[in-house]
């Protein structure tokens, strides 16, 4: 047990033993999920915000019903109907929402490194729900969850990230996550998409589809990020599914318990066959209700973190 | 173990649980409606045992559940957030009569934040407490059924139940601070 920040920035920064203390609080998170009363008083009196400056359905979604099963108060706020349409700055917004009392700021943005501008300085614990393409780290922790759920450790597990690492924050939050924790990370797409520089992060790199999912265990696949993309980074939609689509033909080369995993939303018959999508190995559904769990862990664990100097008093 | 006195040996305990289980036993004459839930952590081994020994004196298996409280707590606000463990409770607790087993009491508060936390899980006809060790210096107005040992203490004492499942022996200390 490891826990000692008021922030959930990034996976970058946290060691392994605070990534096993969210997986560990999660479980016992999930479990009143299952229960006729899916609801516990944990943060009652606690007002959580989700500032999504970015739009999202299934991430806030996911964030406002793992609040509201914790007994906080939640307020959605939403870009395109707020007071920053109207030129307020960022800073300023939040500022106000913590005028507001405001415990916990749950933030999207698309730009890389915005919540840590804020948790810079507010008084408020932040949580990163996606910024830019640099992290989501409650999306790493819900992936790992999975993978320790089904296959118990993650250690020497072989992982293939297949897809969009270039511009895909799943991706970068999913490799700190999974080196950390002792897994052999394989990162695999368009030579556009997947630029040699992440061997130095110790993963492997290659643009050989069949040898990258020959012997992986889990094979995680991410969707083609086009509102990201400033230009094509590849000559086809078609050309993508025909080289890296995840085919039944392919599926039936790799390993009969390799896991099927996938951030969402998919885009059927293009990165994934539908038929894929539904079968005894795909985890996507998995992810989505571990996702609630690992979002209530990480809201009850920020809130709890308030570091020594409080903890004497 | 400086300032340590041992309040009870290995066969203190064996005796103490042997003679809870018979008074838990005279208390509830029908035995077919009880369940013992035990409080993370320090109640669920003995909880176990209590089972057993109720099993042998009713003649049927007797269920047996876990409760986490700390989602429950009401210093959260206070203090680093706890490690929280998983609550089993494979029964439906409505109707039945739950007994709560700890396995120390001291302020009170676990146990008005497990009879909350056992409330999400149906309506009990009765919940009665049996603690292992009573030490006094409640903070809320919560009395125990069943007592193994009670004794008295200062705030800062410490009583440290020692179990076997947890790999050692069977004892419980009082440390002096």
């Amino acid at each position: 047990m490891s826990w000692n920040h008021r922030h959930l920035l990034d996976i970058q920064s946290l060691s392994a033993e605070d990534i096993l203390t969210v997986l560990d609080t999660a479980r016992a998170f999930k479990a009143v999920g299952e229960r006729a009363i899916k609801k516990v008083p944990a943060l009652r009196g606690k007002t959580v915000v989700n500032l999504f400056v970015e739009p999202s359905t299934r991430t806030r979604i996911s964030f406002e019903l793992a609040a509201q099963r914790l007994t906080a108060d939640v307020i959605n706020f939403s870009a395109e109907v707020s007071s920053l349409k109207k030129g307020e700055t960022l800073k300023d917004t939040a500022r106000n929402l913590e005028a507001l009392n405001a415990d916990i700021i749950v933030m999207r943005h698309s730009a890389a490194g915005a919540p840590h501008f804020l948790a810079r300085f507010l008084k408020s614990s932040v949580v990163n729900a996606g910024d830019g393409a640099h992290e989501h780290p409650t999306q790493a922790l819900l992936d790992l969850f999975t993978i320790r759920e089904r296959k118990q450790t993650i250690a020497g597990l072989k992982v293939t990230i297949l897809g969009d690492i270039l511009y895909s924050r799943v991706a970068r939050s999913n490799i700190w996550g999974l080196l950390k924790l002792g897994a052999q990370v394989t990162l695999c797409g368009p030579a556009t998409l997947v630029p040699p520089v992440f061997r130095q992060l110790g993963c492997r790199v290659t643009y050989d589809l069949e040898e990258a999912i020959a012997e992986a265990e889990i094979i995680n696949l991410l969707r083609i990020q086009h509102e990201r993309q400033r230009q094509t980074m590849f000559p086809s939609i078609g050309e993508y599914t025909s080289l890296f689509g995840l085919t039944q033909g392919r599926l039936a080369r790799t390993r009969p318990d390799v896991l099927i995993m996938h951030p969402g939303p998919i885009n059927r018959g293009v990165e994934i066959d539908s038929e894929i999508a539904d079968c005894g190995r795909s985890v996507i559904l998995e992810q989505v209700t571990n996702g609630l769990a690992v979002r209530m862990a990480v809201l009850f664990l920020v809130n709890g973190g308030k570091g020594p100097q409080e903890i004497a008093a | 173990m400086s300032n340590a006195t041992l309040l009870l040996s290995a066969t203190g305990i064996q005796r103490t649980l042997a003679r809870m289980a018979q008074e838990i036993a005279e208390r509830n004459d029908n035995g077919t409606e009880v369940v013992l839930v035990g409080v993370q952590r320090g109640g669920i081994h003995l909880a176990d045992r209590l089972s057993r020994m109720l099993a042998d004196i009713w003649g049927h298996p007797v269920p047996n559940g876990r409760l986490d409280v700390n989602m429950h707590r009401d210093d959260l606000n206070r203090q680093m957030p706890p490690e929280v463990h998983a609550t089993v409770i494979p029964f439906d607790v409505t109707g039945r009569a739950v007994v709560l087993v700890d396995d120390v009491l001291f302020s009170g508060r676990t146990t008005r934040a497990a009879l909350d936390a056992l409330n999400d899980f149906g309506r009990p006809k009765r919940v009665q407490l049996a603690v292992l060790v009573d030490r006094g210096l409640r903070e809320l107005p919560i009395t125990p059924d069943f007592v193994g040992k009670a004794i008295t203490t200062r705030p800062d004492d410490h009583v440290e139940v020692r179990l076997k499942e947890d790999g050692g022996e069977d004892a419980v200390y009082l440390r002096h601070a």
